[in-house]
């Protein structure tokens, strides 16, 4: 089922789902989307199960002309959208049909938008998900971004009886100002004397951000005396903070494995929606939390998730 | 100081990861306790833990909070650890990979060989000589990192990395001896390829290897080369 054309790819646009974690001690990241509140919010909006496939796009987003009737629904950054010149609410369900073209420009607030259709969007499964893997050239459309011309298909999918919206208590705020919270470790104990300077200084966001990780810009941390700079290569994860020699952290995010820098913390997984909406230019600050409130905060996230979910599916 | 510890050392990596650490060198030593523990984890996933990922010295496991803990997992380790030494980890799994040396595929054999004092078969006879244990796949997909390689051609990496170096790639970069699965840009010596696809995606186990495997290099002709080559894009 043909679903859309792409008439202008925007700056990075990618079909992902919630990541391919079946190969990660290969050497395959997970991708997946990186603001996974928005991407699960935006399958909801359209009754889709919480993982389908949907468009990720950063930044400036694309321009697409539909080629079928459907059910609609963008999250995330603000991307002052339209519909034939039309402005598009964001976090709602709209329905669009044949000849409509939807146009998502620069985002205004956030960084990155998602954009969920009925059925959720039809790419082959890849080892086990329908992620776009830049660096493997696997999963959504030829393991690459969109360019002008591609055609996409949807899943089968039923469409709404009535549109549904996120009501606005729901809906994050997006400021240049973004407060992360993250535990201390793995190797905290190589900035003993670093440590209160990381978490109470404010960063900047380089340019250098993207779905690998996120540079950041401010009072340099160093390494005590006696650790080593680099430590024998590990494992990572999404929300790891690397220290290199520089002192300057590194986010790391979701299109790598592996990683020889120590790492002063970790932002908390729900957290992790926060720095995907952050900006090149935004001011960022680490907020230390202990193990036992991250899983707290964890265990409130799950709760939420879930009344959202029966709040939207009952919206009839 | 470098050490093997005693009981395993856990290491918090987020909400949703914890490190289990049995030393900090890379050692055979510590990577036989790896090599068991994930044995012994993966033959029996302990509830609510999602994967293990086997490294040098240090295992990962992401486990949902919503169904353990650290504290729990812990406990469960050190149970299991007592155990450790009661399980028959398989002998390493020998995997040979044809590589075509030098010439075209390999033009940095002559600075290994120039760097080692040494000829170019010479080179070629010491880097099959090892059977090298794949410590950790990272960096890219199906990219290992290979313990023992040979003092005698340890040699620097390149002063300028190449922007493109094609996937089968075989190379050296100081003590490091490995394959460059798929294209990348790269600073190693490069002194051969391998036919064989290290990652294929479209099959249903996409690579030759996990941690813990052996890396056989044997060195084949060009004829060789191009039927296994022919075979495998077929």
């Amino acid at each position: 089922m043909d679903i859309f054309r792409v008439t202008s790819p925007g700056s990075f646009t990618t079909v992902q789902d919630r990541g391919r974690y079946s190969f990660i001690d290969r050497g395959v990241p997970p991708s997946g989307t990186l603001d996974l509140f928005a991407a699960r919010i935006a399958n909801l909006l359209v009754g889709n199960p919480a993982g389908a496939a949907v468009l990720e796009t950063t930044m400036t987003g694309p321009v697409l002309e539909f080629l079928d009737e459907v059910d609609i629904a963008i999250t995330g950054a603000d991307m002052a959208s339209t519909v034939n010149r039309e402005p598009v609410p964001v976090w709602r369900s709209i329905r669009v049909k044949e000849g409509d073209v939807i146009r998502l420009r620069q985002a205004k607030s956030g960084c990155r938008a998602y954009l969920a259709v009925t059925g959720g969007i039809d790419v082959p499964v890849v080892m086990g998900s329908r992620a776009t893997c830049i660096q493997a050239k696997i999963g959504g459309l030829e393991g690459r971004p969109l360019k002008k011309g591609d055609v996409l298909a949807r899943l089968p999918g039923a469409f709404l009886a009535k549109p549904r919206r996120l009501p606005v208590e729901f809906i994050p705020a997006y400021s240049p100002d973004v407060v992360v919270r993250a535990v201390a470790g793995p190797q905290d104990e190589a900035f003993a004397s670093g440590l209160e300077t990381f978490f109470s200084s404010v960063y900047e966001v380089t340019p250098e951000a993207d779905r690998m990780g996120y540079r950041l810009k401010g009072t340099p941390v160093y390494h005590d005396k006696g650790f080593p700079r680099s430590i024998i290569s590990e494992p990572t994860v999404p929300g790891n903070v690397q220290l290199p020699a520089d002192g300057q952290p590194i986010i790391l995010l979701v299109e790598q494995t592996t990683g020889g820098y120590t790492k002063i913390a970790t932002v908390i997984s729900t957290d992790l929606s926060k720095i995907a909406q952050a900006m090149p230019g935004n001011r960022l600050r680490f907020q230390q939390v202990t193990l036992e409130e991250a899983h707290g905060i964890y265990r409130e996230q799950a709760v939420l998730l879930k009344q959202i979910e029966t709040l939207l599916s009952s919206a009839r | 100081m470098s050490h093997i510890y005693d009981k395993p050392r856990i290491r918090i990596s987020g909400d949703r990861a914890i490190l289990v650490e049995y030393g900090d060198v890379i050692d055979p030593a510590v990577n036989e306790k790896v090599r068991a523990m994930t044995t012994l984890l993966k033959g029996n996933l302990p509830e609510g833990v999602e994967a293990v990922i086997p490294a040098y010295r240090n295992l990962s496991l992401l486990y949902d909070p919503l169904a353990t803990s650290p504290e729990k997992l812990l406990s469960l380790l050190l149970e299991l650890e007592a155990r450790l030494h009661e399980v028959k980890i398989p002998a390493a799994r020998i995997v040979e990979i044809p590589v075509l040396y030098g010439g075209e595929f390999g033009p940095d054999i002559e600075v290994v060989a120039e760097h080692s004092g040494l000829t170019v078969e010479q080179v070629i006879a010491i880097h099959t000589a090892t059977d090298y244990p794949i410590y950790m796949i990272g960096f890219t997909p199906g990219f290992c990192y290979l313990g023992g390689l040979d003092k005698r051609i340890h040699t620097p990496r390149r002063k300028t990395p190449r922007m493109l170096l094609p996937g089968g790639s075989v190379g050296i970069a100081e003590a490091q001896t490995g394959m460059y699965p798929v294209d990348s840009p790269g600073g190693w010596q490069i002194i051969g390829r391998t036919p064989l696809r290290l990652f294929a995606p479209e099959r249903e186990n996409p690579f030759l290897y996990e941690a813990g495997d052996r890396i056989r290099f044997v060195p084949v002709t060009a004829d060789v080369y191009d039927r296994i080559h022919r075979e495998e894009s077929a």
